[in-house]
């Protein structure tokens, strides 16, 4: 990989944790509402896996955690906090906010709240590309805990049957809210699961970016090229509570200094330094200047950007143009 | 003019629409290979091959969200659940995944699928096979639900909810899959909205949708008899409900009833009632009365199962009641 893709990498991951990191801090001023699920600590996945697909052609879909995964995807990243804003300019016309952020223009085809929701959506997603012979395939980012979902073994089993263009990538932070794996699930290891549904499927490191990649790039591969559906697992960990309100009471403070210690960013900083790619100065500079983005561009759009009118309650429920056709009124020639 | 079955008009819709557009395409259990339960699909796996025409296993939650899912990258997708009892299972991709997707992304995604599914009490299927369960479906902002009578809106109906950017729930019914009725040979469309007078009359209205149409007709032709002139409208749509000739009717008839197969709780003649009451309560003469199943699970027995369930009689009996001629 060259070097300047190195840096913009590394730049992208500074800058999806600030995003993160900002967010909590409009949430505490109110400026933010309902639930806000935070990235932070687990940012190597999406984007070592985003930067392997390719973005804007692929249809990519996730859970409620959808920030970073959106923004990798393509979507502008002050639209984004707009809908976190639930600003009319944001991803989702405000109507969405932090748990359903879409932007169909890149195909990220949204984040949605309820957990093992989005295995079908996806497997849909790929159906169409496969309808359509087009060389797209459909991305799914779920947690852990939504392997428990009936959605998940409906999903895998249709996926593989039909053979779908599907990569479902787990990203397994070991917890679900606050029941630890081992507690509530009783294969640990997630990628064995999908061997029930004869699919292929492996597990890796989320916290290397390169390791992310590598196997992110040779599973896109095998779905891209027709093979039907892969199931990949990467081993991250959230650095902040579930949503806003978790005490993360019930993990140890021992077991989050070590997965700092493993902290994405600095893991691949601190890679990117040992080759001499970049100085403590030079990361100095990008952290700098992803602050400087941050305000000057995306919070300054959030908070500047007019609310939706009250008067457009209902738009969006229904086409608001529907072909007279189809929906009516009943006429008298109409054959009644 | 032909005069079909009803399966065989929702399977001509199909085969039209299918004809029409390559991103149409049908799933659900047994309807393919085996051409339906109801044969609404049968020969259609031969004509489209499996790839349009999917044979899904039984996972009625995430088929259904895998045509969810196709239906936002442009499929048109025509998802069959063999009972209404079993779109239970699919309710969290109906309800909370296609119902909203298209609100919650401000518009810049919509869900064009259409699931069909049979509802009512046939004949003896016992409690597990009989759900109605319209109320669900029509107490939901983002769906529009639609109930065809007869052969001619089975076919314009599918027709026009194919074609249409919204989810549709089209609510058949067990009882009338071989009902025959005359449609033109020509393809039409009958659209989504709006209720239908389906027989004019003056004395007193009698509000049907699907099967129950059928009862309100079977009441309307005795009450004739007794020299009483009964109008009868089939709602058509469920989502959202034609407020303006429910209340041009009542306004002329002052009386009404309605007649459901469901039981009567939050259901569709409490809504109706509710209809009423806010666009002419002041044109009643008397109060309206709802025709309704009783509040028990569907009986397995054959008399506990006609008692259970509403009939032409009870709809007779109902507007003489109305008529304050009971
Ligand atoms: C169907 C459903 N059940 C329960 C919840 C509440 N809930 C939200 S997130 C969550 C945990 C999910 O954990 P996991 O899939 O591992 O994802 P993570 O939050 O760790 O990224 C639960 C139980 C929900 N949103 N939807
Ligand atoms: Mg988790």
């Amino acid at each position: 990989m060259k070097a300047s893709d190195q840096t913009r990498l590394l730049r992208e991951m500074i800058f999806f944790r600030r995003f993160e990191e900002r967010s909590f801090e409009a949430y505490m001023e109110r400026k933010i509402g309902g639930f806000l699920h935070l990235y932070s600590g687990q940012e190597a996945v999406a984007t070592g896996v985003l930067e392997m697909a390719r973005c804007g052609h692929d249809y990519v879909i996730t859970g409620y955690r959808d920030h970073v995964h959106a923004i990798k995807a393509g979507a502008p990243a002050r639209e984004v906090m707009a809908e976190l804003y639930g600003k009319e300019t944001g991803s989702s016309r405000g109507r969405g906010g932090s748990m359903h952020i879409f932007d169909p223009t890149v195909n990220f085809m949204g984040g949605y709240a309820l957990v093992g929701q989005p295995f079908p959506l996806a497997a849909g997603l790929a159906m169409a590309c496969k309808l359509k012979k087009t060389d797209q395939i459909a991305i799914c980012f779920l947690g852990d805990g939504a392997n428990n979902q009936g959605t998940f073994h409906e999903t895998l089993n249709m996926a593989s049957v039909w053979k779908l263009p599907v990569l479902f990538v787990c990203e397994n932070n070991l917890y679900a809210i606050g029941t630890r794996i081992d507690r509530s699930t009783a294969v640990r290891d997630q990628y064995k699961r999908a061997a029930a549904y004869n699919m292929e499927s492996s597990q890796h490191d989320g916290q290397d970016i390169d390791t992310v990649m590598k196997a992110a790039r040779s599973a896109i591969h095998h779905v891209r090229g027709g093979n039907g559906p892969y199931f990949i697992e990467f081993l991250t960990y959230r650095q902040r509570g579930h949503s806003m309100s978790d005490s993360n009471a019930y993990r140890s403070k021992e077991e989050e200094r070590e997965w700092a210690e493993r902290d994405p960013i600095k893991l691949y900083g601190e890679r990117l330094k040992a080759a001499g790619r970049l100085t403590d100065a030079d990361i100095a500079q990008i952290e700098k200047s992803v602050q400087d983005e941050i305000e000057n561009d995306v919070i300054r759009f959030a908070e500047e950007s007019p609310e939706p009118r009250v008067e457009d309650l209902t738009k969006y429920c229904l086409d608001d143009n529907p072909n007279p056709q189809w929906i009516g009124p009943l006429r008298g020639d109409q054959h009644g | 003019m032909a005069e079909i079955a009803y399966w065989e008009a929702i399977r001509r819709a199909h085969d039209e629409e299918l004809a029409n557009d390559p991103l149409v395409i049908a799933m659900g259990e047994d309807i393919g290979v085996a051409g339906g339960t109801y044969k609404a699909t049968s020969g259609l796996y031969q004509k489209y091959g499996p790839e349009r025409i999917i044979d899904t296993p039984i996972s009625e939650n995430s088929y259904t969200g895998i045509g969810i899912g196709a239906s936002m990258a442009g499929v048109r997708p025509i998802i069959e659940i063999m009972s209404i009892n079993f779109a239970l299972l699919a309710l969290d991709t109906l309800i909370n995944a296609a119902a909203k997707i298209r609100y919650m992304s401000g518009g810049r995604v919509s869900c064009p699928i259409v699931m069909r599914t049979p509802g009512g009490t046939a004949h003896q299927l016992a409690a597990q096979h009989s759900a109605r369960l319209a109320r669900m479906f029509m107490s939901t902002a983002g769906l529009r639900v639609v109930t065809p009578r007869g052969p001619l809106d089975a076919y314009g109906m599918l027709k026009s909810a194919v074609r249409c950017n919204d989810p549709v729930i089209i609510i058949e019914h067990e009882s009338m899959y071989n009902m025959r009725g005359e449609v033109p040979d020509q393809e039409f469309f009958r659209p989504l909205e709006g209720a239908e007078v389906v027989r004019a009359g003056s004395d007193i209205t009698l509000i049907g949708y699907n099967y129950s149409v059928h009862l309100c007709l079977a009441a309307a032709a005795k009450l004739a008899s007794m020299g009483v002139s009964a109008e009868v409208i089939d709602l058509r749509a469920l989502k959202p409900i034609d407020r303006d000739t429910i209340r041009r009717s009542v306004e002329k008839t002052h009386k009404v009833v309605i007649a459901e197969e469901d039981e009567a709780a939050v259901g569709v003649g409490a809504e109706i009632i509710s209809v009423i009451t806010e666009e002419c309560f002041f044109a009643l003469d008397a109060q309206p009365v709802r025709v309704h199943a009783a509040d028990v699970p569907v009986p397995y027995n054959r008399q506990l199962e006609k008692a259970a369930i509403p009939n032409a009689d009870d709809v007779l009996a109902a507007a003489l009641k109305v008529l304050g001629r009971a």
